[in-house]
């Protein structure tokens, strides 16, 4: 498995050798949020920048926005999530998906958390 | 986020909460369980399916007292309290003099006095004032703050209270009487705020918890949080006070007309009886309606309504997303003009004009037992 990136915001992005990013929210995002009932995923082409809106997450709650960890294309959006966005919560950083991206600036990804400083950041939340 | 300089009042039933790993907000003051491990979604069908439990403690219970209970009351509310008999119970709401709802609440008719249980969020203002109009009735208001209030929701909640007293399934939909629970006198009226048959039971605190966990080692009873209490509450149409209505809103507008007796609607004598005897003759300007986005986004209270020509005809006053139809549900204010079902508007979410349609509510049906 690539190794995986972690924003402040619950977003995490593992980087294949191709250079491209899958993003998600964590499983830690996930049971914040509950059950989720929608996501609004990017258009395909879209460019992104690093912390900019990418997404919508909705639980039964209260919407909340996905920014993208990394900057670039969208080249992939996960077109199981709309019809099933449990997935989400059952499989946060598999399954649960929203969509992938053509890094433009690799070195972005030094500026990302691993597993053992996220780890380390959502213990000081509870 | 919540300030933790404010320290929140807790309901008896608060160490059961937490020991059912429930998630913990703070709403009207109190720290209150939103939902609990199982999740909204599972909360609100096992609800719909078998029974929920509600910790509904943290909303105001008093007694009106006096040989002039009913009067102090009717001038306060446009509810006939006068032809209600002893045991039944009665949605009704306190007004203000330009006719605008200053809360909702539930009245029943006992036999030495009147029952209330008004909104947590309003409580102290409700009763405040009702205190403050008592002045020339022979009538007075005893608030219950060591009572705690349980409402088993849902279509085994019936078979599951009759387990602890036979005499809950001879009850009548709106109506109270006193049952003993685990050995102790509770009033209990088949009513609540889902859409399901179901009862509120005024437990004194003491017997809360001694109570909810006898209800709970039932299997067909789970804890049921206020995520789920809202979801169930907006898909059978039911108000909620402070979105929906408001002291910007008349009982008309609100599609609350049937609450106002007949003999009120004709004798007035409640705060802004003319204008909501205006709204009854002419028909209200604006109507709370129903609304079916057609897609599967959520839409959010607040959020714009548009006509058809894409004008701002109004705004979303509670929505989410239903449990029951997987699908998104509303309810908002719009002109009487585009009220009728059918109508199609746009609901505006994140900058977008997402089509939408007027409907009848409820958006589930209601299932209160008839006797």
């Amino acid at each position: 498995m690539s190794k995986l990136y972690f924003t402040e915001d619950h977003e995490w992005v593992s980087v294949d050798d191709d250079g491209i990013g899958t993003i998600g929210i964590t499983d830690y995002a996930q049971k914040q949020l509950g059950d989720v009932v929608f996501v609004e995923l990017p258009e395909i082409g879209r460019e992104i920048e690093r912390g900019g809106d990418a997404a919508v997450v909705e639980s039964v709650k209260a919407a909340s926005e996905v920014y993208s960890p990394v900057s670039g294309e969208v080249v992939e959006a996960n077109d199981s999530l709309p019809e099933a966005p449990g997935q989400v919560n059952t499989d946060a950083l598999g399954d649960g998906w929203f969509f992938k991206v053509r890094l433009s600036e690799p070195a972005e990804l030094d500026e990302l958390m691993d597993q053992e400083a996220y780890d380390a950041f959502v213990g000081e939340l509870d | 986020m919540s300030d933790p300089t404010v320290s929140l009042l807790t309901t008896p039933l608060h160490a059961l909460h937490l020991e059912r790993g429930a998630r913990m907000v703070p709403f009207a003051g109190y720290d209150m369980p939103v939902q609990y491990p199982m999740g909204v979604l599972a909360e609100h069908l096992h609800t719909r399916a078998s029974a929920g439990l509600f910790d509904v403690s943290h909303m105001g219970q008093a007694r009106l007292v006096g040989p002039q209970r009913i009067a102090a009351l009717e001038a306060l509310v446009p509810g006939d309290l006068e032809i209600l008999k002893e045991g039944r119970q009665r949605y009704t709401v306190l007004t203000n003099d330009q006719g605008g709802i200053l809360d909702d609440l539930m009245v029943t008719k006992r036999a030495d006095d009147l029952f209330l249980v008004v909104n947590a969020a309003c409580k102290d203002a409700d009763l405040d004032h009702i205190e403050a109009h008592l002045a020339g009735f022979d009538a007075r208001l005893e608030r219950l703050p060591d009572t705690a209030l349980l409402a088993l929701q849902g279509p085994l909640a019936v078979s599951v209270l009759a387990g602890l007293d036979a005499r809950a399934a001879e009850m009548g939909f709106m109506s109270g009487r006193w049952l003993s629970l685990c050995g102790v006198d509770c009033f209990v009226t088949r009513s609540g705020y889902t859409g399901e048959d179901g009862f509120e039971i005024s437990v004194p605190a003491e017997a809360a918890l001694d109570l909810a966990q006898t209800l709970i080692a039932n299997e067909a009873v789970a804890l049921i949080g206020l995520g789920a209490r809202d979801s169930l509450r907006l898909e059978a149409g039911l108000c909620l006070y402070g979105s929906d209505i408001d002291t910007t809103t008349t009982p008309v507008e609100a599609g609350l007309s049937w609450i106002i007796g007949k003999r009120r609607r004709a004798e007035g004598g409640f705060p802004g009886a003319s204008a909501i005897q205006q709204d009854l003759a002419q028909g209200p300007k604006r109507c709370r309606v129903g609304l079916r986005p057609e897609g599967k986004a959520p839409v959010r209270a607040h959020s714009a309504i548009l006509g058809p020509q894409g004008e701002v005809v109004g705004e979303v006053t509670s929505g989410g997303f239903s449990p029951s139809l997987s699908a998104p549900i509303a309810m908002g204010m719009v002109p009487a003009e585009l009220a009728a079902p059918g109508t199609a508007v746009s609901l505006v979410v994140r900058g977008k004009a997402l089509p939408a349609h007027v409907v009848e509510m409820p958006f589930v049906a209601h299932r209160y037992h008839k006797a």
